[in-house]
């Protein structure tokens, strides 16, 4: 059912080819395409509006609308992959949403490649977290509810990916900020959770504006905001006007997918039950942002200006969590910080431009597989642990959660990127590219790998081996099965997820999205790049072990650290900035602002009545009772009256 | 024959009754001096309608009568029922309805 779809291909400012998006129309993938959001989003409205009815079942419906989401995008995928690179991508109008003026905004899908694996991470890893939450939390009387919330993100995120136009990705972008908001502040009682979550959806709106200034932007420049029409018109803008377009759009990605300086909010947004950090917090949500620049190639490929600017910072956040990760002693924000690393490799990468885009996304894939992976075992570690995340009181797990712990060591084998695992082949692919386009920024990442290596040794160290200290009266077992099989898939695909590199793949897969990379030469051999990464994070790996592994862990966290480390400890003093640059001169602002409106505006007012009052007590007197002084005045009143008779009659 | 005479005796007559209405406290008195500035204006009415040569001014003169007849009768009777609860005819002992 493909009409006349072509990849045109336009010639970019700086020599590439930057692609459009032209999609064919859906045809027989209607049907897969529209049930794979409407699954989740049935599933969240029947379990949110049953209520307790639907207590019973809940868990079971969120899985299954969820899994047969998963499905739909197996489907899809297949037919798509049978089909020659130049038509696979599809799109299906839905409706008009709204129009205004000159803008018309329609709601419609769109399914390519880019959208294709995003729907296979979020599905896939999501039906396991979907099932893994059945068993963890087995024991909430709220569990119900927290299917919904889940069910809820999921159709949001689906949405965000398969939007076609810039409104539809706002409405999935807003979606999976409050499914974030709800399950940060899940256990609501918790005056920690609760702060967390208005803390995540408050920086969440600051990037929000950036979305929304970007698609005005977007509109007054091109008058539309559908991602064909625009990725048409692009290459005959302004640099000025993309740059800022791309800045915006870079702003948003930093709110949603925590990187400076909006990143404060991340390491907060632990206090939400884990399977919600492994899927929200790790594996899909704050890619989001990843997705956006990836998806506005058409744009980014016009700034080189923008592209640096995300390249930097994602430099940047790449190095903050690392160093964040390394002084952490709770296990879930030792993994947040690792994901902000890592998601500062994706955006690393997608700074890098085409030859960047499907290893950015690439990376975003098999991060999907371990982090989720991980956090799933930090979780089965905590279930153990009667919901202890401090390290310090871990050690020796290894004997007492076997699967945990094997599934754990693929989990970290892959973040470090041990050779043959999945994230060996994605990091080393982004600091490749990274060294050869910027080879200051290359040795950033460089580094950053070799820190990943100490603080993920440190993890596997605290929690798996060294001597017991556990609390007394804990008694470490193993999770049920419903949990552990989930950690089992992930663990293997942790392992193979590399194979998608397999003959270029995934690159030539996501070429009509991204755009084909011209061949460029690295300063050095690939094989000696992959060898000095290996190096330097067994460089890491070896300093964990003799700085670590081989001395007493005390339960207490030490007092006396060095600057870096209580810098670490601190988020890196994150939150003390927006206190002072933000936060207080906002507070002292909005405080002038209230003294000003409290004795001028209203001063303004209340003084007027009050001197109208005063006036009319003095006039009040005039009313003395005496009628002979009433008398008077109506007297003079007439005698007045008279005057002005005269006065007129003669003059 | 000269108005002014008759005119120049109803001011007199007017202003004698407007003063003794400011200056006397008794209610009695404040109302015979009310009647006396009302028969006053009679006068200047007749007067002029006399000089005028028509009968409108003597029209008004009789509606005045009237309505002065009909004051008398409720002004006496709430000056005698200010007399009765206060055993006053004073018209400034009379002042609570004030401020």
């Amino acid at each position: 059912m493909i009409s006349t779809a072509t990849t045109v291909l336009t010639e970019a400012a700086h020599g590439g080819h930057v692609p459009v998006v032209d999609p064919g129309s859906a045809g027989s993938l209607a049907l897969p395409l529209v049930l794979v959001i409407a699954l989740p989003a049935l599933g969240a409205t029947v379990l949110l509006l049953g209520g307790r009815r639907t207590d019973r079942f809940g868990h079971l419906l969120g899985t299954a609308t969820v899994a047969g989401s998963f499905i739909c995008s197996l489907v899809l995928f297949f037919a798509i992959l049978g089909r020659d690179a130049a038509h696979r991508q599809v799109s299906l109008d839905l409706w008009t949403w709204f129009s205004s003026g000159r803008w018309t905004v329609e709601l419609g899908l769109l399914y390519d490649p880019l959208s294709a694996l995003f729907l296979l991470l979020i599905t896939g890893v999501g039906s396991l977290i979907h099932v893994y939450s059945i068993g963890y939390m087995a024991h909430d009387e709220r569990r119900r509810r927290f299917f919904a919330y889940l069910n809820l993100f999921v159709a949001a995120m689906l949405m965000l990916v398969l939007a076609s136009d810039y409104v539809g990705v706002f409405l999935g972008w807003e979606g999976v900020g409050l499914a974030s908001y709800l399950l940060i502040g899940f256990w609501q009682y918790k005056p920690s959770a609760a702060a967390a979550a208005k803390k995540a959806f408050v920086i969440n709106r600051v990037g929000d504006i950036g979305l929304a200034l970007g698609i005005g932007l977007i509109f007054t420049t091109f008058g539309t905001t559908s991602f064909s029409k625009v990725s048409q018109l692009t290459s005959a803008a302004s640099a000025g006007v993309m740059t800022a377009i791309g800045l915006l759009l870079l702003l948003a990605a930093c709110g949603k997918s925590a990187q400076f300086p909006l990143q404060t909010w991340l390491l907060d947004a632990m206090e939400g039950p884990t399977p919600v950090s492994a899927l929200i917090h790790a594996a899909t949500m704050v890619t989001a942002g990843v997705y956006l620049i990836v998806r506005s190639q058409f744009i980014f490929e016009y700034t080189a200006d923008a592209r640096l600017a995300v390249s930097i910072i994602g430099t940047i956040t790449l190095l903050m969590g690392a160093w964040i990760g390394c002084a952490k002693d709770d296990i879930k924000k030792v993994l947040a910080g690792s994901t902000m690393s890592q998601i500062g490799y994706m955006v690393l990468a997608s700074g890098l431009g085409v030859a960047g885009y499907a290893f950015a996304i690439f990376h975003l894939l098999t991060h999907g597989f371990f982090k989720a992976n991980m956090f799933l075992g930090a979780g089965s570690v905590m279930h153990g642990m009667d919901d202890d995340v401090n390290m310090r009181h871990y050690g020796a797990l290894r004997k007492a959660m076997p699967v945990t712990f094997l599934t754990f060591t693929m989990g970290y084998l892959a973040i470090i990127g041990f050779p043959g695992f999945a994230g060996f082949w994605s990091k080393d692919k982004i600091i490749e590219t990274a060294l050869a386009q910027n080879p200051a920024l290359g040795i950033c990442a460089l580094i950053g790998a070799g820190v990943t290596g100490f603080y993920m040794t440190r993890l596997m160290l605290l929690t798996f081996f060294t001597e017991k200290r556990w609390e007394p009266g804990v008694h470490p077992h193993e999770s049920p099965k419903v949990m552990t099989v989930p950690l089992i898939v992930l663990a293997a695909l942790s392992v193979l997820g590399g194979l998608l590199l397999l003959n270029d793949w995934i690159v030539t897969f996501l070429a009509p999205v991204t755009g084909a990379a011209p061949h460029e030469e690295p300063p050095l051999p690939a094989i000696v790049i992959s060898l000095l990464a290996v190096l330097v994070v067994a460089v890491g790996v070896a300093l964990a072990w003799f700085l670590i592994g081989k001395r007493d862990v005390p339960r207490e966290a030490p007092a006396k650290v060095s600057v870096f480390t209580a810098a670490g400890r601190n988020d890196l003093y994150g939150d003390a900035f927006n206190d002072l640059v933000i936060v207080e001169p906002g507070k002292s602002f909005t405080g002038g602002l209230a003294t000003f409106d409290r004795s001028t505006v209203d001063g303004g007012f209340t003084g007027t009545a009050s001197a109208l009052a005063g006036l009319s007590g003095r006039l009040r007197l005039a009313q003395n009772g005496f009628v002979r002084s009433y008398a008077l005045s109506l007297l003079a009143g007439a005698a007045l009256v008279l005057l002005a008779l005269v006065v007129v009659n003669l003059g | 024959m000269s108005p002014t005479p008759f005119v120049v005796l109803s001011a007199i007559l007017f202003t004698i009754g407007a003063v003794g209405v400011l200056t006397r406290r008794n209610a009695i008195v404040v109302f015979m001096c009310v009647e006396l500035m009302l028969n006053a204006s009679n006068l200047a009415l007749i007067t002029f309608a006399r000089a005028n040569g028509n009968l409108e001014g003597q029209i008004a003169a009789f509606f005045v009568m009237v309505v002065a007849a009909a004051e008398v009768v409720v002004g006496l009777a709430i000056i005698m029922t200010i007399f009765r609860t206060r055993r006053s005819a004073s018209v400034d002992d009379a002042s609570l309805l004030k401020y």
